[in-house]
């Protein structure tokens, strides 16, 4: 911002524009590159089965004005027909929870780790840290065994819990960061005022990070709904609890050149992803920034 | 009938979603109940640990023991029966599938983080110096919103391939073929396989390392910038001298995240090719010993090999930490 002020004051703003030009085109390049991918898609997702198999989708653009080369049958067929609309649902029976768990458990305890005194604080803050770059692989085997011994294996409360557990790293972490930073004097005001801990949690610390709990919030629930690890082995086959991401895979493998069913089940478990990060983008570059550059 | 097992489904999703996040506040407020009827030295004691306690108890069972008991099975035979040394960790280092994923994920590894790295801060630079800043960065940031799987399925459909002669409707065969050339397999061909799902993970992750170099790149003090302008420094040199060593811990930050990342990755090579024609990688490895091949003994021994592969960026981490405390 202050770069640009300062750059040129002479010059007619022609030259300007000359001189910008590159810039301009390379932005403007790479920025169309990048979405070329996802638009394909979903021009794609409503085109017919028979048009999509035998033409381009660029070739929609022949006759832009001509609708009756789109529909919705492949929206139809794919929630209907493949489950979808089923894994839909599971989707978020999955992710709600998942998200929410893991928030309560982490604000507590990154309150805790900010705010209380006691011993060997230092020794689980480090801890923490380096759970965050443990691969979840490690624990695959074991939690799918002890899932198979319990009768847990197939459950939304398995999946549940492994995301709870998966994601506190993080939340303790960036909650941790935040709440730390937060006014000394008001929470000592408050102590001094009588006012017991839970008292200064909910009614300070919890309003006063909101911005830090809505960027893991985002994150979090991103990365539940986007997961096909924990899902694919917790889970299982069975198609009552499947999410989206599963469902799609399945659909990869069976019917890998069906590219209405495809790219029609693809946006659908896109949807909710690009709904929450448009909304929401702001947070969740925060939540990027406190996560990794301050860490 | 079936709007009636619609509805039961959805109150049903409605249930769940009540019982797993009312739960978990309802444990909360029970146990600061508890330890309020303690005497105040003990409530200050007991206090912290019952805030604390559940993530602890959370982190403990899914990450810290499960980690350690991953490696002790990694001694094991398939079944977890009988100990067997070190034999899985010869099979890790010596198998040829092994060997391949090895190949596999350092070109990933090197691949990705370089050039995301590289395009990010180059894009970060750009769309400093136009308007529309904030509309480039959501397009070239939206792919971190999409699943690897939905990722590749977008990227399945753009590799498609049609044999020579018909019309081509994955774009990237379409363009091979308007330029003269052949369609090409990009999935089949075992010499451009990887590299075409490499390119799907470096698609999803520019936009990370743009927002985060771009951040930095925006707090570099607006008159060093001037000082150097004013001394004569062209903008190449003002890239090279002040922003990139101005920016370096960003840069290494972004690198480490992204490295932990790849080693990990595993949906994309899954959903894409299952592994097959040489494009395995460690992660995607692992869970074919463990799912198709049924040996939890290897499948761990892999699992500890990608574990011993992050744990430089670990200690790194927590060095960075400590530093940050005593500061």
């Amino acid at each position: 911002m202050v770069a640009q002020t300062s750059k040129s004051n002479q010059g007619s703003l022609l030259e300007k524009l000359i001189a910008k030009a590159p810039v301009h085109i390379a932005v403007v390049a790479i920025s169309f590159i990048w979405t070329l991918p996802t638009i394909g898609l979903l021009i794609s997702s409503f085109r017919k089965a028979e048009e999509l198999t035998q033409t381009g989708w660029w070739t929609v653009f022949e006759h832009p004005f001509n609708f009756t080369q789109f529909h919705l049958a492949n929206y139809a067929d794919v929630l209907t027909g493949q489950g979808m609309g089923q894994a839909f649902l599971n989707s978020l029976v999955i992710s709600i929870p998942a998200t929410v768990m893991p928030i309560a458990m982490a604000t507590f305890a990154a309150y805790a780790l900010a705010w209380m005194r006691f011993p060997g604080r230092q020794l689980l803050l480090a801890l923490i840290i380096g759970l965050l770059v443990v691969p979840l692989q490690m624990t695959l085997i074991p939690v799918l065994r002890t899932y198979n011994q319990l009768g847990l294996a197939g459950s939304f409360l398995a999946v549940w819990l492994a995301h709870t557990g998966y994601g506190l790293p993080l939340g303790v972490y960036l909650l941790r960061n935040y709440i730390g930073t937060l006014p000394k004097d008001l929470i000592e005001a408050a102590t001094m005022d009588g006012a017991s801990h839970l008292k200064i949690f909910t009614r300070i610390i919890v309003p006063l990070s909101t911005p830090a709990i809505a960027s893991f919030a985002v994150f979090q629930f991103l990365w539940v709904w986007n997961d096909l690890l924990v899902a694919l082995v917790y889970l299982g086959g069975s198609k009552e609890v499947a999410p989206v991401t599963l469902v799609l895979r399945n659909l990869v493998g069976d019917r890998g050149q069906d590219w209405h069913l495809l790219t029609a089940g693809a946006f659908i478990s896109m949807i909710v992803p690009l709904v929450v990060f448009f909304s929401l983008q702001r947070y969740f570059v925060r939540g990027l920034l406190a996560g990794s550059v301050k860490g | 009938m079936q709007d009636a097992s619609n509805l039961t489904r959805i109150l049903g999703a409605i249930a769940a979603i009540l019982f797993g996040s009312g739960g978990i506040l309802a444990l909360f407020y029970g146990a600061n109940r508890i330890v309020n009827r303690f005497s105040q030295t003990w409530r200050d004691r007991i206090l912290p640990w019952v805030y604390i306690g559940p993530a602890m108890v959370m982190l403990t069972a899914y990450l810290i023991l499960p980690t350690l008991r991953t490696i002790y099975l990694s001694f094991l035979d398939r079944g977890s029966d009988k100990f067997i040394g070190l034999k899985n960790y010869t099979f890790a280092f010596t198998n040829d599938a092994m060997l391949t994923a090895f190949r596999n994920n350092l070109l990933w590894l090197v691949l990705v983080t370089f050039i995301s790295v590289a395009l990010g801060l180059v894009i970060a630079v750009l769309v400093d110096r136009v308007k529309y800043e904030p509309l480039a960065k959501g397009l070239i940031f939206l792919p971190m919103a999409i699943s690897f799987v939905g990722a590749s399925v977008i990227w399945r459909f753009v590799y498609a391939y049609s044999p020579p002669g018909a019309d081509q409707i994955g774009l990237l065969n379409a363009i091979a073929v308007g330029l003269g050339f052949e369609p090409i397999g990009w999935l089949v061909n075992k010499a451009l396989n990887n590299f075409a799902l490499i390119a799907i993970m470096i698609w999803l992750q520019t936009g990370f390392c743009m927002v985060l170099l771009s951040s930095a790149i925006k707090g570099i003090p607006g008159d060093v910038l001037e000082a150097a302008r004013m001394d004569g420094a062209n903008e190449l040199q003002v890239f090279w001298r002040i922003t990139i060593p101005m920016i370096r811990s960003t840069i290494l930050v972004v690198t480490t995240t992204l490295t932990v990342l790849v080693l990990k990755v595993f949906d994309i090579v899954f959903v894409m090719t299952g592994g097959n024609l040489d494009t395995d990688v460690i992660a995607s490895l692992m869970i074919k010993q463990m799912f198709k091949f049924r040996d939890f003994g290897k499948g761990s021994a892999i699992a500890v090999v990608l574990l011993l592969a992050v744990i430089p960026v670990m200690v790194v981490n927590i060095r960075r930490f400590r530093q940050q405390e005593v500061n």
